[in-house]
């Protein structure tokens, strides 16, 4: 079933969690809301579950305007950060409880909600735990337990609010691996919040970064990270180098290098900052005879030195400070990761100088607050 | 439970840390034994030597003669009126503060407090200025022959006025700490409002709600001030324990007078080991409940 909202605004006092938010969710999608707290993407999803109710603006199921439908009516799962397991109640009582609080003529039963329970229960792996009680669970089997209850109503659509932060790093990845698995068998329509990156861009068939509440970008993982739309979604994912400088009329200087910038004709004298993330910086020897003094730039490289190398695994990660730029107070460290066999052919060490070149960069005119 | 045992090294080294030394703690120990020894243990231990002294046929005698039967009888009413009352009240109340913000919700949980703060005896004369004789409703009330002051009715009027905090001061902090993500989950999942009170929101403060009960009925049942104003005093029908035992006191029948006295002592003594009974079991629940 498809989700759409569409111009959702919404205010806590004089607080804006969202900002004309529209988006639309296809039918079987894994989709997460990425973004830093206070981004909005909590309230969004409560939004879409009916938990808060927007100021302005609709939400749609499969189409139909579900706006002023009860939560109780939409048919969602919902999974909370804490899990919200019932703490009065065993896990089989928990799974069941969305079965059992149904009217009785549409309530299966007791049989009949027994097997269901311990269906799901396998579903998630953990039938051996239907007579606990949640705290006897660890946050990963609650998470899980949390899970299979939203599933027992067979909801329209999945959400789920920061499902993993609870939890201690190894069992968030397991479960992120886990939950990507049971969404390839389900097909059930999910959105999920995040604030970690790496959590968004490995599980999620479609990221939507948002800030301030406003969408900064929507696309698959491959887009978001690699072309991302605005400087926001640059330094939100991933590491990313800065350079300042100006652009003109198609042009741009920054950090001493001249480049093309098409995509800007019209510019006049703008202030610009161009984006490189640290593995499209490559680094090459000064040869030896060149027409390069120390503190030359070539125009299209630059000169740096090498300030500090981290050689850990097959990636090897570089700082450098640009030669010109001793003053020590404003020198900005530039990061760059090449392949341990490069790093080997090139037989860098600390206090070398070498030429460096960005293969890659977005522009963007810089930002006037 | 392995949590307990991994942690109890460090609370043992925090605890020598910050502990006095061994005179100081015994000092401190003994004058406080000292105290409730002198205020307590002895006052009540008397009560009991007072009420039997002359034997006990005659604390049979006084506990059973009409005026008392009829005294306990109308505390018992007072209180089985008055604490299922507040119950109800107490939860509504506490259900409304604690999840959901509305306008005037501070002046709400304010006027909760009202009854501690106030001398029970303004309590009593707020009631007999609003429906006595020359009250407000006074009129009226006696045109229609509804008797409140005086009567029944007035004494338990006045005991719920007494004992509103109870049960709601009990249960706010419990509710707000628990929060509303179960309640949310379960109206997500299909509950209504009712289910959702009755499945996750009762059962999850349910120690709370007994613990409270226990205070509002021995406060009920011990209430003198407010009740003693609105009373009358009319023996064998308008009296309640407290007051009775003060007019045998009156009377110089102390025998009497520590007999029902020794009741009421008995009551409190229920009432203190129920509420002890009650934490344990709440403390146990907590503990396995753990870091919730």
């Amino acid at each position: 079933m498809s989700i759409e909202v569409r111009n959702l605004s919404k205010r806590f006092g004089s607080f804006s969690a969202l900002r004309d938010v529209s988006l639309e969710v296809r039918p079987g999608e894994l989709l997460a809301l990425l973004g830093p707290s206070g981004s909005g993407k909590t309230t969004l999803l409560r939004v879409i579950a009916g938990l808060e109710t927007a100021d302005t603006g609709q939400v749609l199921f499969h189409g139909e305007d579900a706006t002023n439908q009860h939560v109780r009516e939409r048919q969602v799962g919902f999974v909370f950060q804490h899990y919200a397991l019932f703490r009065n109640m065993s896990i089989l009582e928990n799974v069941a409880f969305g079965l059992r609080v149904r009217p009785k003529k549409f309530r299966p039963s007791d049989e009949e909600i027994r097997r269901r329970v311990h269906e799901l229960l396998k579903l998630v792996q953990l039938d051996w735990l239907a007579d606990r009680y949640p705290h006897q669970l660890s946050g990963g089997q609650r998470q899980r337990i949390a899970l299979a209850r939203a599933l027992a109503v067979e909801p329209n659509v999945l959400l789920l609010d920061e499902p993993f932060g609870a939890l201690d790093a190894r069992v968030r990845k397991e479960l992120r691996a886990w939950l990507r698995r049971l969404h390839d068998d389900m097909h059930i329509t999910s959105v999920f919040v995040t604030h970690d990156q790496e959590e968004a861009l490995e599980v999620a068939d479609r990221v939507v970064v948002m800030n301030e509440g406003r969408i900064e970008q929507i696309g698959t993982p491959d887009e978001v990270y690699e072309r991302p739309a605005s400087p926001f979604v640059y330094e939100f994912l991933g590491k990313v180098n800065l350079f300042h400088g100006r652009l003109h009329r198609g042009r741009a200087w920054v950090g001493g290098i001249e480049i093309d910038a098409p995509e800007h004709p019209e510019a006049e004298e703008l202030p610009a900052v161009a984006y490189v993330r640290p593995h499209d910086i490559e680094i090459e020897r000064i040869p030896a005879v060149s027409g390069l003094n120390g503190d030359g730039d070539s125009g299209t490289s630059l000169v740096a030195q090498v300030s500090h190398v981290l050689a850990i695994g097959p990636v090897v990660r570089l700082e450098l400070i640009r030669n010109g730029d001793k003053d020590k107070e404003h020198q900005e460290l530039i990061e760059v990761e090449i392949s341990k066999e490069r790093f080997r052919e090139l037989n860098l060490a600390r206090g070398d100088e070498v030429l460096i070149k960005p293969s890659r960069f977005d522009l963007f005119p810089r930002q006037i607050h | 439970m392995s949590a307990i045992a991994i942690s109890s090294p460090g609370r043992n080294r925090n605890a020598r840390a910050t502990t006095e030394s061994a005179w100081i703690r015994r000092s401190l120990i003994s004058i406080a034994l000292a105290f409730l020894t002198l205020f307590l243990f002895v006052p009540l231990i008397s009560v009991f030597y007072e009420a039997l002294k002359k034997g006990l046929d005659v604390y049979v005698a006084a506990a059973t003669e009409p005026e008392a039967v009829s005294a306990i009888k109308l505390t018992l009413t007072a209180a089985a009126i008055a604490v299922p009352l507040n119950v109800i009240f107490g939860l509504a109340a506490a259900w409304a503060i604690a999840k959901f913000e509305f306008r005037g919700k501070s002046v709400l949980t304010t006027l909760i407090d009202l009854p501690f703060s106030v001398s029970p005896v303004v309590a009593g004369l707020i009631y007999v200025l609003m429906f006595g004789l020359q009250g407000w409703l006074g009129p009226w009330l006696a045109e229609n022959d509804i008797k409140i002051i005086f009567a029944v009715p007035g004494i338990v009027l006045a005991t719920i006025f007494v004992t509103v905090p109870f049960i709601a001061r009990e249960l706010i902090p419990l509710m707000q700490a628990q929060g509303t993500e179960e309640e949310e989950a379960a109206v997500i999942l299909g509950a209504s409002g009712w289910q959702t009170f009755f499945r996750v929101t009762l059962p999850n403060v349910k120690w709370g709600v007994l613990y409270g009960t226990i205070l509002c009925n021995a406060r009920a049942m011990g209430e003198f001030g407010a009740v003693s104003v609105v009373s009358g005093h009319i023996r064998g029908s308008t009296n309640t324990l407290p007051l009775h035992v003060e007019i045998l006191y009156n009377e110089y029948n102390f025998a009497a007078a520590f007999a029902v006295a020794s009741l009421l002592a008995l009551l409190a003594l229920v009432t203190l080991g129920l509420k002890m009974l009650v934490e344990t079991r709440a403390k146990q629940q907590e503990e396995n409940v753990g870091e919730h």
